[in-house]
């Protein structure tokens, strides 16, 4: 179990997808870098925490039954790489859905949920899951 | 840079072994090809060992020491070294006793590999294997190792058509090769319909399609080539060493449906050798889940990217096709201790070149290669071999 402090330093990122943006070459990254790896030593000094939109689409996904402890309750869940706006790729779950409903290029937005907690009793941890949208505003399945 | 000859190879059995101790396991393996080297141990002069997560499957660490202790050539004082890159421990720890060897710094070395995964939970297990991807954006969003080999194989059947039988038939081959070996974890043959309808771990990707854990150690004995023949009728060269790596994280890849670093190292490991992929009669691969398998073959140049569905389903990695592909059994069905697979892939293809792997031997084998992958692609170690 990791301590409180590894999850809160990452709170930025987490709760509000702040990724990294190289002015040099105008590349976005997440989660944050400390150097571009296209520009390497000329993006130092050049680069700036940027909070991203949290819309894109779904690149991949998969329904998982097996092997993650903290997350028994939800399972089985959906994991997904999304494609967001800005063109970085990022790994979260899918929510609110059913894995049928999903096809890659389905469009999502993150939203805030609970990812994990230590115990009944410990730490409850935050951060980005997806959920789908459709052009109208609704979610697949709701008509 | 000196030419560098497997003299001796050792692998325990592969499994689930309640018995057998970490080191029990290592020493095993070493004994066995120190044995088959026909050395003594004071011409020992290093150790390196594969070892991915001793740490947490059996809390022990500097297992390095540990190793060199108990085989009882730490009284030489010997240096003895862990060498980590997640599943490719084995295949890294093999290239730092060659480099050793080339270099000059060392004659006769012992490469050794050893993982003990059953002392802890299934789930414990799958949480460790996930260390190897990147915990804090991966492992902690909710993605298991296998979920993250399950975003290619979404991918790679959308991109390319690979289709669900395709991967089925990944399995279905290594547990055939798997059952002509005595040392496999699994030595059954089973068809489709038990991979397809065996349970759901992260779909599209089942039970069958994943590599089971397991407790195991191999070694092989390595020393110049010019003084190989001393020690052996029947040495193997190692003819190239490729390495690379690549993002972390899967999502930093540009083609999930791609290892560049498969493809970096192997095209280091054929340069060094003055080879092509045509060469290679015989090849072990890391196939840690069938969509491993068949983006293995096409990054190594086997077949054409998108292809390695097809030509796993035509029988081209069959013992008697094109290029036989996990003649051990693979990760599947040999087994997957990880620390010690990369060193286990190298003694299937040394006893293949040797003419020893009796009913799995694939006829007049030359050229033999191991691909050893840390992560879902972030080290991959590329060796080739030759029969002397």
């Amino acid at each position: 179990m990791a301590t409180a402090p590894r999850y809160w330093r990452e709170n930025p990122s987490r709760y509000n997808m702040v990724g990294f943006k190289c002015n040099n070459c105008g590349k976005y990254y997440f989660p944050p870098r400390i150097i571009c790896p296209l520009c390497h030593r000329k993006s130092v000094g050049k680069t700036e925490p940027v909070k991203l939109k949290g819309t894109g689409a779904i690149f991949s996904f998969t329904e998982v039954h097996e092997g993650m402890d903290e997350h028994y309750v939800q399972k089985p869940y959906i994991v997904a790489m999304v494609e967001l706006e800005e063109g970085a790729k990022v790994t979260g779950q899918v929510i609110d859905c059913d894995a049928c409903d999903l096809s890659i290029g389905t469009k999502v937005r993150a939203t805030l949920r609970k990812l994990s907690e230590e115990g009944s009793a410990g730490v409850i941890h935050y951060g980005y899951k997806f959920v789908p949208v459709r052009e109208n505003g609704e979610r697949p399945g709701d008509e | 840079m000196r030419r560098v000859a497997v003299i001796g190879v050792g692998i325990t059995e592969f499994g689930e072994l309640w018995d057998s101790s970490f080191r029990k396991l290592g020493i095993g393996a070493g004994l066995s090809a120190v044995g088959d080297a026909k050395i003594t141990a004071d011409k020992i002069e290093a150790l390196f060992v594969g070892n991915m997560s001793a740490g947490r499957f059996i809390r022990q660490e500097h297992v390095g020491a540990l190793i060199a202790d108990y085989s009882g050539i730490a009284r030489d004082n010997i240096p003895a070294t862990r060498v980590e890159a997640a599943g490719a421990s084995g295949g890294l720890a093999l290239r730092q006793g060659f480099m050793a060897v080339a270099s000059s710094l060392h004659d006769i070395v012992v490469v050794g590999g050893a993982e003990k995964m059953t002392d802890v939970s299934d789930v414990e297990s799958s949480l460790i294997q996930s260390s190897a991807a990147d915990q804090e954006w991966e492992t902690e969003l909710g993605a298991t190792f296998a979920s993250l080999h399950a975003l290619m194989a979404t991918r790679h059947m959308h991109d390319h058509g690979t289709t669900r039988e395709q991967l089925a038939d990944v399995a279905v081959k290594n547990h055939r090769h798997g059952a002509l070996n005595p040392k496999a974890q699994f030595r059954r043959e089973i068809n489709r319909d038990v991979v397809l309808r065996s349970p759901m771990v992260a779909s599209p990707l089942r039970v069958f399609d994943c590599a089971p854990s397991s407790d195991g150690a191999a070694a092989v004995i390595l020393c110049p080539f010019d003084i190989a023949k001393k020690f052996t009728d029947s040495p193997v060269e190692i003819i190239g060493s490729g390495q690379a790596s690549d993002s972390l994280g899967l999502h930093h890849r540009k083609d999930i449906c791609t290892m560049a670093a498969t493809r970096a190292a192997t095209q280091r490991a054929l340069k060094m050798a003055g080879l092509s992929q045509k060469d290679v009669d015989v090849a072990e691969v890391h196939d840690n889940y069938t969509i491993s398998e068949i983006i293995a073959i096409e990054d190594l140049g086997f077949f054409p990217k998108g292809e390695g569905g097809k030509a796993t389903e035509d029988g081209l990695t069959s013992l008697d096709g094109d290029v036989a592909v996990n003649t051990s059994g693979g990760l599947k069905a040999r087994g997957d201790p990880i620390g010690a697979t990369g060193v286990a892939q190298a003694v299937e293809i040394v006893s293949q070149l040797r003419g020893t792997a009796d009913k799995r031997q694939v006829k007049d084998a030359d050229v033999g290669l191991t691909q050893n992958v840390g992560g879902t692609g972030a080290t991959v170690v590329v060796h080739l071999f030759r029969r002397v």
